[in-house]
């Protein structure tokens, strides 16, 4: 490589990171405020910074990697524009009555999320399709003609189109978009048929007008972006990470902007899967917990779990149901309202609970002392001795630690007749209790074993609860990688050139038309290959088919690997799906009928290599500085930590348990029943006592 | 009890809803009923050793919420916890022993630890099909219904029950889901149970029972409290709906006193001759979960919460009938019942009780074939749903379940699965029921057969001739409806033949409004105008809005 350097910058909703990775994979990293009303600027800033620290210019930058929050930010406060939908007759509300159910059955007072579009810009098109994508009703161009006025009279700025069974045929909906650009040359169109072509016409819907609302926003902020890098010197293409965890570019992202909405938790996963290909680990449970929710995502055979739906915006408690539905590919995780910052209260019940409120960085936790009044799991840690006051954050925020006592006694204490600690306590092992639970039913979803994988935990709050957390799930390795505070930037490095397309076309296994089947794969293959060629020009393609299966009338399809050879014998797919479904679900239904309801081709560049980290031998024992009483949560009881500060330690170096290892964005606990050593590349590694 | 005792037992609890939980995530993902997978028409629980229920998972139906935990009882009843061994698991669909009707499996597998029964894990899940008449109301007695399975073993010490596995199959029109369903409900069991085991080690526990008791006690006294704020009193309602062949009065006396609260439903219409009849656990189910949405419903569901709640009814009335009734249908009333005791409750909570919404779930099943229309052989059982009540501060939610919390099936599932077209589904101008807050809508459907042939609908529609009332001054919700797209007006309970060429039109009810219609505040009726959800001559008319 004749460059430098690689850069990488996450936009989030706090913090720009930016990372700059150089020839020798050495990182420099800046992180700056994010500039909501001008995002480019913080990352023009961060990267000048970065680029000075490093003494690099623009243009020894080979690649610029940006991942961001924008899109999800701009849907969850509805900044998006002004978006109209072009609907088939008679089913203009499908996006307002969405499943039309509650998510919350004993609640009589919640409300959905209101839809994108009011009922007066969904209008109504005369044509319909049935299921094969055969014409029942042509397309009446007048009627297409006739919604013109309502656009230009609300001054609509993009469009979607959705038309019943589109994914079977897109000819109703492009001959529609031809019709109204040809009025309005200028309005952005996105059509369900090439941003989701998917059946199931609610999601299908939810997604388009979501990506049309998005959609002149994004593409604005990247152009601008694009031309800020260029007029600075940076002559390097520019790649944008997608939700699924691989990158395009920006023309693909200006597209379809919706496929951007989790591009950092994308690359957490992405970072972990990578660690797992550097340690030899093929299964892992990464565990990202920050200030507001956990994350936590399945790693199998060295790649991330991947869906094909995701929930922008749960607003009802992080509850599944309260969010958007947007189908599209995405690194499949399970979230939840436990961070750092999560408030704990005690319910009518007397039961301690914990968030999903969350007191943020303003006021904060209690002990940040500005004013927050409420406990949070970081007072709690506070107090059970996990956090050392004068080196939180670097010694930036002074922690108060009588702040602290004072609301857990106060809040939780009082209420259950607890002392602050027996409190904190409660309140740390109920959040740790829920975290558990949420990855132990994210596993049993997937049909996955989760007790014999190693754990990679990173994000502000999870070096402090890793440890516990790994106790109540029986796991026996844990892994703190270096700069985890970045560690979705950092991600963005290892992720490959990639692009998923899935479409429907629904069929019997025992009708399989392997024609048919195989035009479509032709087409699905041009598609995302030009995508993927113009983000890693010359590099060799891999391609990765699914089926998406299931039995005859169930409603749920699994994913079904199709080999490489590209076959899609009738025989062959049936093996296939009776062994992904016996893995899910234990058994299969023999002699019962099975279809396939879509066809999903993935092409991908090669990922970065990523250099095997060799074993450390000859292990030296380092004894602590300091130590501490630290409430260790397995016992309930306080016991004698020792102290280490995680820059004085070196590859080779072991650390009993119990102890703590301070750096400055985070602490790791080594609870009593690890120990700790450092690899060669610097990665905490907990280990399991023999005993324990 | 220590600090640290009292905070296990809270990790403990924590871990038997995570149990339940998961157990019912096993199940949905394998069920074959599209009700149970789409619909979370299922429930799942585990109990102690007497039969009191522990922890239930919170799913898509109240129908089962203490329903399944009486059957228990039943089962424990037949088969005495000591007379259960390792690897046997229990089975029945008697709806008077289960949650209401023939469609409805449960099964039971104890748990054992050291050799000795320590738990049982319950679930129930709703199958497609029990064979008789088909899913409907058409039935005059339950024999008419299909199949019933008293309770009996499903696998005796890990051996199937062959002979009876293969009684079911040879009666029923889908064997192979039959069979597939009875399994998956066999597995989220054994889900539950190995993880129940496990965590009994980490907690270093050998039964739960102790903990069971502490569990039941906390629960019981939180719902009391929570009962214990509403005034002291008895309160009336009572509701009058369609019925099958005439209209049935459902009518609630719920007293609120330092015991809890009792559901009284004396002086409710008889027994029906059709299968719309309700045994008393579905009665007891739906009841209960009317009273739980306004009053506890923080509380976990458990023997300790659900014993605040105490529900009777007449025996010989439809909300306590007795065998040999006719039940299959029994949701259409059921489902109407949490309208009643909101009603009652109403004037002791007005703060938190909405109005009377359509509540009954619309649910035409579309069949062809042999001897309903001819043509190619198809069934298919979408559900629909109307206008829920006005709340408390905010309108009704349109198109919305309620008291089920069933999901929609999508309109290109059911044309890629069956010969159908929906040719509309839309929300129904002016079917809110006007008011200061108004009711939800109602839709508009419209079915045809893909190749214009001949089909037949069998339908359990109510709240056709007697709307969802409104409250204070609201209006009524508008009424459902099933016709001919040519205007020929049909029952809204049974099959009927849609002729060739002809289509079908659904309309489902919406809900009822509060407060005066002319007390709306304008820029809401402005928006309802300009949204197609109020007309214009409704606003000029109810809402009294002056032109100009």
């Amino acid at each position: 490589m004749k460059f430098e350097a690689r850069l990488a910058v996450d936009i989030g909703g706090t913090f720009t990171d930016v990372v700059l990775e150089r020839r020798d994979k050495s990182l420099v990293t800046v992180k700056t405020l994010t500039t909501p009303n001008a995002p480019e600027e913080g990352v023009l800033i961060g990267a000048a910074e970065a680029l000075f620290l490093a003494g690099l210019n623009p243009a020894d930058v080979g690649v610029i990697i940006h991942g961001t929050t924008l899109a999800t930010n701009a849907l969850i406060e509805k900044r998006g524009a002004k978006t109209a939908l072009l609907t088939t007759e008679g089913h203009r509300d499908t996006l307002e009555m969405a499943y039309e159910n509650r998510f919350e059955q004993y609640d009589v007072m919640i409300d959905r999320p209101p839809p994108l579009v009011p009922r007066w810009l969904r209008l109504p098109v005369k044509e319909r399709l049935n299921a094969r994508g055969e014409t029942l009703v042509a397309l009446d161009e007048a009627s297409v003609i006739a919604s013109l006025p309502a656009l230009e009279a609300e001054q609509i700025e993009s469009l979607a189109i959705g038309f019943l069974h589109s994914y079977a045929n897109p000819e109703h909906e492009l001959r529609a978009a031809e019709i109204i650009s040809r009025a309005m040359p200028r309005l952005s169109i996105s059509l369900s048929s090439d941003v989701a072509p998917e059946i199931r016409e609610y999601e299908r819907q939810t997604t388009t007008v979501a990506n049309a609302y998005v959609r002149p926003l994004m593409e604005r902020y990247l152009r601008s972006l694009a031309a800020g890098f260029q007029s600075r010197g940076f002559s390097c293409p520019f790649l944008l990470v997608t939700s699924g965890g691989g990158l395009c570019t920006v023309e693909t992202a200006a597209r379809f902007p919706i496929r951007l909405v989790e591009s950092g938790p994308a690359g957490g996963a992405v970072l972990a899967a990578s660690i797992a290909r550097r340690l030899d680990i093929p299964e892992l449970l990464s565990f990202d917990m920050g200030g507001t929710t956990a994350k936590m995502c399945l790693i199998d055979k060295f790649e991330c779990s991947t869906a094909r739906v995701f929930e922008v915006d749960r607003s009802y408690r992080f509850k599944k149901g309260s969010g958007m539905p947007v189908r599209i590919p995405v690194i499949e995780l399970v979230e939840i309202g436990a961070g750092g910052g999560s408030i704990a209260h005690v319910d009518a019940l007397k039961r301690i609970e914990v968030g999903p409120d969350s007191a943020g960085a303003e006021p904060g936790p209690a002990c940040y002392g500005r004013g927050g009044e409420n406990p949070t799991v970081t007072d709690a840690d506070l107090i059970a001795g996990r956090i050392i006051p004068e080196k939180f954050a670097g010694g930036s925020i002074a922690l108060d630690a009588r702040a602290a006592d004072a609301a857990m006694t106060r809040a939780v204490g009082a209420p259950l007749g607890l002392d602050a600690a027996a409190a904190a306590f409660g309140v740390s092992e109920m959040v740790d209790e829920s975290m558990a639970a949420a990855a132990r039913a994210h596993a049993v979803e997937q049909g996955k074993d989760i007790r014999k994988r190693a754990m990679i935990a990173f994000g502000g709050a999870a070096p402090l609860h890793a440890a516990r957390l790994a106790e109540k799930l029986g796991l026996s390795r844990v892994i703190i990688p270096e700069g985890a505070g970045v560690g979705s930037a950092i991600g963005f490095l290892l992720a490959p050139a990639s692009y998923e397309i899935v479409r429907s076309l629904p069929m019997r296994l025992d009708a399989l038309d392997e024609a048919r089947v195989g035009a479509l794969f032709l087409s699905l293959r041009d598609e995302a290959s030009d995508v993927v060629r113009a983000a890693a020009p010359g590099a060799r393609l891999a391609e990765t088919r699914t089926a998406y299966m299931r039995y005859v009338g169930q409603g749920y399809e699994i994913p079904v690997p199709i080999d490489l050879d590209g076959a899609v014998a009738p025989k062959k797919l049936n093996e296939n799906f009776e062994r992904a479904y016996r893995v899910l679900y234990g058994r299969i239904i023999p002699g019962m009928a099975v279809e396939i309801l879509s066809w999903s081709m993935r092409i991908s560049a090669p990922s970065p290599e990523a250099a095997r980290v060799s074993a450390v031998s000859d292990l030296r024992e380092v004894a602590a500085g300091a130590s501490l009483e630290v409430f260790e949560a397995s016992t309930a009881d306080w016991r004698r930590y020792g102290v280490h500060d995680r820059s004085l330690l070196a590859p080779g170096d072991k650390i009993p348990g119990p102890a703590l290892i301070v750096e400055a964005q985070t602490t790791t606990v080594v609870t009593s029943g690890f120990d700790a050593l450092i690899d060669h590349a610097r990665n905490i590694i907990l280990l399991r006592k023999a005993d324990a | 009890m220590s600090a640290v005792d009292q905070i296990r037992l809270q990790l403990l609890w924590s871990r038997l809803i995570a149990i339940v939980e998961e157990q019912a995530q096993t199940l949905m993902r394998t069920a074959f009923s599209a009700t149970v997978r789409e619909a979370g028409d299922l429930s799942a629980g585990v109990f102690d050793t007497t039969g009191r229920m522990l922890a239930q998972a919170v799913t898509g139906t109240p129908g089962h919420v203490n329903a399944m935990a009486a059957s228990v009882g039943f089962f424990l009843k037949k088969f005495p916890i000591r007379s259960m061994e390792p690897g046997d698991i229990l089975v029945t669909n008697d709806p008077w022993e289960g949650t209401g009707h023939l469609n409805d499996f449960t099964v039971v597998t104890p748990v054992f630890k050291n050799g000795t029964a320590i738990a049982l894990f319950a679930a129930t899940s709703h199958i497609a099909d029990v064979g008789g008449l088909g899913f409907g109301p058409d039935a005059r007695q339950v024999y008419e219904e299909g199949l019933l399975v008293p309770i009996s073993h499903l696998f005796r010490k890990g051996e199937a029950n062959a002979t009876l596995i293969e009684m079911i199959r040879a009666n029923v029109r889908d064997p192979q889901a039959a069979e597939g369903d009875l399994y998956s409900l066999a597995a989220c069991n054994e889900a539950g149970r190995a993880r129940l085991l496990e965590t009994l080690d980490e907690f270093d526990l050998d039964r739960l029972d102790d903990v069971g008791a502490l569990i039941i006690e906390n629960s019981r006294n939180a719902m009391l409290e929570e009962a214990r704020r509403v005034a002291f009193g008895t309160y009336d309602y009572s509701i009058r709906i369609d019925g099958y062949d005439k209209p049935v009065d459902l009518v609630a006396s719920v007293t609120i006193g330092a015991t809890g609260v009792d559901i009284d439903f004396s002086g409710t219409s008889p027994a029906s001759d059709y299968g719309i009849n309700v045994p008393l656990t579905y009665t007891q189910a739906y009841a209960s979960f009317g009273a739980r949405c306004v009053i506890g419903n923080m509380v976990p569901n458990n023997a300790g919460s659900l014993g605040v709640v105490r529900v009777t009814a007449p025996e010989g009335s439809i909300l306590n009938a007795p065998r040999p009734c006719a039940v299959s249908a029994r949701h259409t009333v059921g489902q109407m019942l949490p309208d009643v005791v909101l009603g009652a409750l109403s004037k002791a909570i007005p703060e938190r009780t909405p109005a009377e919404g359509a509540s009954c779930l619309y649910l035409p099943v579309l069949l062809g074939g042999r001897g309903v229309g001819g043509g190619e052989e198809f069934i298919v059982n979408p559900f629909y749903t109307g206008g829920a009540g006005a709340r408390p501060g905010k309108d009704g939610l349109s198109c919305t379940a309620f008291p089920s919390g069933v999901r929609n099936t999508p309109v290109e599932i059911n044309e890629a699965s069956a010969p159908i077209v929906i040719w509309k589904k839309e929300y129904r101008t002016d079917s809110a029921g006007a008011g200061r807050l108004r009711g939800g809508l109602g839709q508009t459907l419209v079915f045809g057969h893909a190749d214009g042939a001949a089909f037949a609908v069998s339908k359990m529609f109510d709240r056709i001739r007697h709307p969802a009332r409104g409250r204070d001054g609201g209006g009524d919700g508008g009424k459902g409806g099933a016709s001919l797209d040519d205007g020929a007006q049909l029952r809204g309970m049974g099959r009927d033949l849609i002729p060739a060429g002809r289509r079908l039109v659904v309309e489902t009810p919406g809900g009822g409004g509060i407060g005066d219609p002319a007390a709306r505040d304008r820029n809401l009726l402005e928006r309802d105008i300009r949204a197609g959800f109020v007309s214009e001559s409704a606003a000029r008319g109810q809402y009294r809005l002056k032109s100009g």
